[in-house]
């Protein structure tokens, strides 16, 4: 059957496809569909699951691999970073069945914290990575990665980048999908116990294994050369590679070649690929990892050649790639004409920015707000994490001081606290975040004695990359109803004495909390608990009583609620927006806001 | 056939279902297409775009400067924006009824869109509708998708079969919403066949 889906749709067709048993993973942008596309299409006897972390993913496929099953992880870039601990380690030690795992890089960056690069990382594991330029050509590619994990028994990256990941494309798939057989474990201490000796040992047979598996790709069909031989040649890959395509249409023709493959690296395919050549662009997206091993291909056989790219700032260092960069790289390198479709936009009015903000009626709104109260006048610090509260940071909530990465929030309030002792150290973490890599850092901050107020944003999802169940939430990806981990019983558990729970919409209740919590010592808790308002339905409009409203904007410069409108000085509320939190109804001095359900 | 269309507006305005059904309806007619979407942060209140590239041809998901055939525009600075995408001879189709930028209120620009319909008109072949004159007679501006895909259609540049598309339709929307949606095309190709020879 033909399904038209995303590029991360494909990826998760072709697993089904390859015969995947275990598919594990922890959502991040771009790769977050990965695992919602398995679990919307049949997959009786997969076994699927929303990890806690990374790390967790990755070590529970494995053991999974260990017992010959094919396996699944999900991921991006960052996340790799998490799991990069079980990764190092398995890449020595090896897998049974095939294991891929999916990193999903964001050129860009559009929605990451970094621009780094996964094929950076197959390299410094010593592992193989595949880099599909099309959703279609990644439904084929990833079911070759778990051939290829098979066939060397090592755990393969499999690297698609944002513009993969969200692209649609048509996949004719199978209209049935069996997971393989698969033998189960078996005992063989000698094989699965990691000690330096096995590590030593199992090092060798990499790099030597490595050596084959470079010979093995450079047959390898989608590392390929297209067009005429010329002295000029480009080198490129992944997304860049339809890029270059579309652009070569308006320019003179020239030879390209296409490493599918980035590490272990083809050397042998491009030493035939560029017999002539004299000059080589290599236009590639994140750092110059191809442009870096044509300088080491071109040096070790003494190849009289010229390679441009990132290095010799000939391709921009930062950002993605477009055909329209493309145009213009390969245009300064191969000469050409500047011609232009478009119309000239040179005198373009001003455009109203729509940066992102947190949705109308979001309790976190209501969170950092009252926070923001019960601190006024005090000198006080506030962490933020990573989630849809980062926006937090925006004006006037002005809520977000520091945001590092996953959980960093609490350490960071940890290590503020300990060098800056007469602030109010304030962290700010999200439910998922908490349960991904946040329990940790309480234990740390207990044990070590910070003093700091931790608020767990608690809305019941994981809500930033479209709304994934988690430990909280009582439901898992095999559509089973569990048992709540109780966020509550788990900081009580691991040592902290006060642990309070309000809804952040009763707003006066919930800055005297705040102020109660910040003059107490030690760890304290505060769990804003109410749900995200894209899943709650609406139960009511607030409305704006025009008889009492002064105009005096307070609302609107307290809490910057999208919903409220101050036009020509009159304030309204836009009822398609408002969700009836009823926050600002508990700012306005007047009482000229009412209708609210919630507060 | 070869045709890349863009789609663009306001998160929440109904582009990517647009998108979803003229990318049904290119396949069903025995097209390649290929199409991407911006979603994640870039989603919460902000710009969306998505690009549908209709014929084997395409190889980039998105839409190179100066390729569409087609910009179909829900808010007139969002046809500003995009109007890179547009070729020289290509045709805008837009709603000229602005959407407010979320943060107006905090920080007041005085955006209200009639500037970007009159650029729009200097620069490109252009269908402009009020969306909110036009889906009144519907009950909800959430039709406008359908409305605006009904004007594409009937201004004789989509090439889609309005049967095909038509088909589409019912297949994307839920039942109790079909006749209405049905009324909201008809109505759009209307527009679309009187006004492609008055643009």
């Amino acid at each position: 059957m033909k399904e038209y889906v995303m590029g991360n749709g494909a990826i998760a067709l072709g697993a089904l496809a390859a015969g995947v048993n275990l598919v594990a993973g922890y959502p991040g942008t771009p790769s977050s569909e990965i695992i919602e596309t398995v679990a919307k299409y049949p997959h009786a006897g997969v076994h699927l699951e929303w990890s806690v972390n990374e790390k967790a993913a990755m070590e529970v496929a494995a053991a999974a691999s260990y017992s010959g099953a094919r396996t699944l992880v999900t991921m991006k870039q960052m996340g790799l970073n998490v799991a990069a601990d079980p990764l190092m380690s398995v890449a020595y030690i090896g897998v049974k069945g095939g294991m891929v795992i999916v990193s999903a890089d964001d050129p860009g960056p559009i929605s990451s914290q970094t621009e780094q690069d996964t094929r950076r990382f197959a390299e410094f594991a010593r592992i193989p990575v595949f880099d599909p330029s099309t959703p279609e050509e990644a439904y084929g590619m990833i079911q070759d990665a778990f051939t290829c994990s098979e066939k060397y028994g090592t755990p393969v990256l499999f690297r698609p980048t944002t513009r993969v990941c969200h692209a649609y494309a048509a996949v004719e798939v199978p209209d049935h999908f069996e997971p393989k057989a698969y033998p189960g474990f078996e005992k063989d201490a000698g094989r699965w116990v990691i000690f330096p000796r096995l590590s030593y040992a199992n090092h060798g047979r990499m790099e030597q294994r490595n050596a084959e598996m470079a010979e093995d790709f450079s047959g390898y069909a989608r590392n390929s050369v297209e067009g005429p031989t010329s002295e000029k040649a480009v080198i490129t890959s992944g997304v860049s590679y339809p890029y270059v395509q579309e652009a070569l249409k308006a320019l003179p023709p020239v030879r390209l070649i296409r490493i599918a493959t980035a590490y272990p690296f083809p050397e042998t395919f491009l030493r035939q690929a560029l017999n002539g050549v004299k000059e080589v662009i290599c236009l590639e997206e994140l750092s110059p990892f191809l442009e870096e091993k044509t300088l080491q291909t071109a040096g070790r056989h003494h190849l009289p050649i010229r390679v441009s790219g990132k290095l010799d700032g000939r391709v921009p260092a930062n950002g993605e790639n477009s055909v329209e960069l493309s145009l213009d790289i390969m245009r300064a390198f191969l000469g050409g004409a500047e011609q232009s479709d478009a119309p000239d936009l040179s005198d373009m009015p001003p455009l109203p920015a729509r940066p992102p903000v947190l949705c109308a009626g979001c309790p976190h709104r209501a969170s950092f707000y009252a926070v923001k109260r019960a601190m006024r006048g005090k000198k006080a610090f506030f962490c933020g994490d990573i989630g849809c509260y980062t926006l937090g940071n925006a004006m006037p909530l002005d809520m977000v001081d520091t945001c590092l990465c996953m959980g960093a929030g609490i350490t960071m309030a940890q290590g503020l606290n300990h060098t800056n002792p007469d602030a109010v150290c304030v962290a700010f973490v999200g439910d998922s975040t908490f349960f991904a890599s946040g329990m940790t850092g309480v234990v740390n901050a207990v044990y070590n004695e910070a003093d700091l107020v931790l608020c767990v944003l608690d809305n019941s999802i994981t809500a930033m990359t479209g709304h994934q169940p988690h430990p909280g939430t009582g439901r898992n990806m095999m559509g089973n109803v569990v048992e709540k981990v109780d966020i509550e019983k788990v900081l009580a558990g691991i040592g902290v004495r006060t642990v309070r729970t309000v809804n952040p919409l009763r707003l006066e209740e919930a800055i005297q909390v705040v102020t109660e919590c910040a003059a107490e010592k030690g760890v304290k808790a505060m769990i804003f608990k109410a749900p995200c308002v894209a899943l709650s339905r609406p139960e009511g409009k607030c409305r704006v009583d025009a008889e009492k409203c002064v105009s005096c904007g307070k609302c609107v410069r307290e809490i910057g609620c999208p919903a409220l409108i101050l036009d020509q000085g009159r304030v309204s509320i836009d009822p398609n927006l408002c969700t009836g939190c009823g926050l600002c109804g508990q700012i306005c001095p007047m009482g000229a806001i009412g209708g609210e359900n919630h507060a | 056939m070869r045709k890349d269309i863009l789609i663009c507006g306001v998160g929440g305005q109904g582009t990517v279902l647009a998108s979803r059904i003229l990318a049904a309806a290119a396949m069903e007619e025995g097209n390649t297409v290929h199409s991407a979407e911006t979603i994640g942060m870039a989603q919460r209140g902000g710009s969306v775009t998505s690009h549908v590239r209709i014929g084997a041809e395409a190889r980039a998901p998105m839409i190179p400067f100066g390729s569409a055939d087609l910009l179909l525009a829900f808010e007139p600075a969002e046809a500003v924006r995009n109007l890179k995408y547009l070729r020289k001879d290509g045709m805008a189709i837009v709603n000229t009824a602005p959407t407010r930028p979320v943060m107006e209120s905090l920080h007041p620009t005085g955006y209200s869109g009639e500037g970007m319909t009159a650029y729009l008109l200097q620069k490109c072949s252009c269908i402009l509708v009020n969306a909110d004159e036009v889906c009144a007679p519907f009950g909800s501006s959430r039709f406008f998708n359908i409305i605006l895909l009904g004007i594409a259609a009937g201004s004789g540049r989509l090439e889609l079969s309005k049967e095909t598309l038509l088909r589409q339709i019912e297949k994307s929307v839920p039942a109790r919403f079909l006749e209405v949606n049905l009324r909201a095309f008809h109505n759009g190709f209307e527009i679309g066949e009187r006004k492609e020879s008055l643009s």
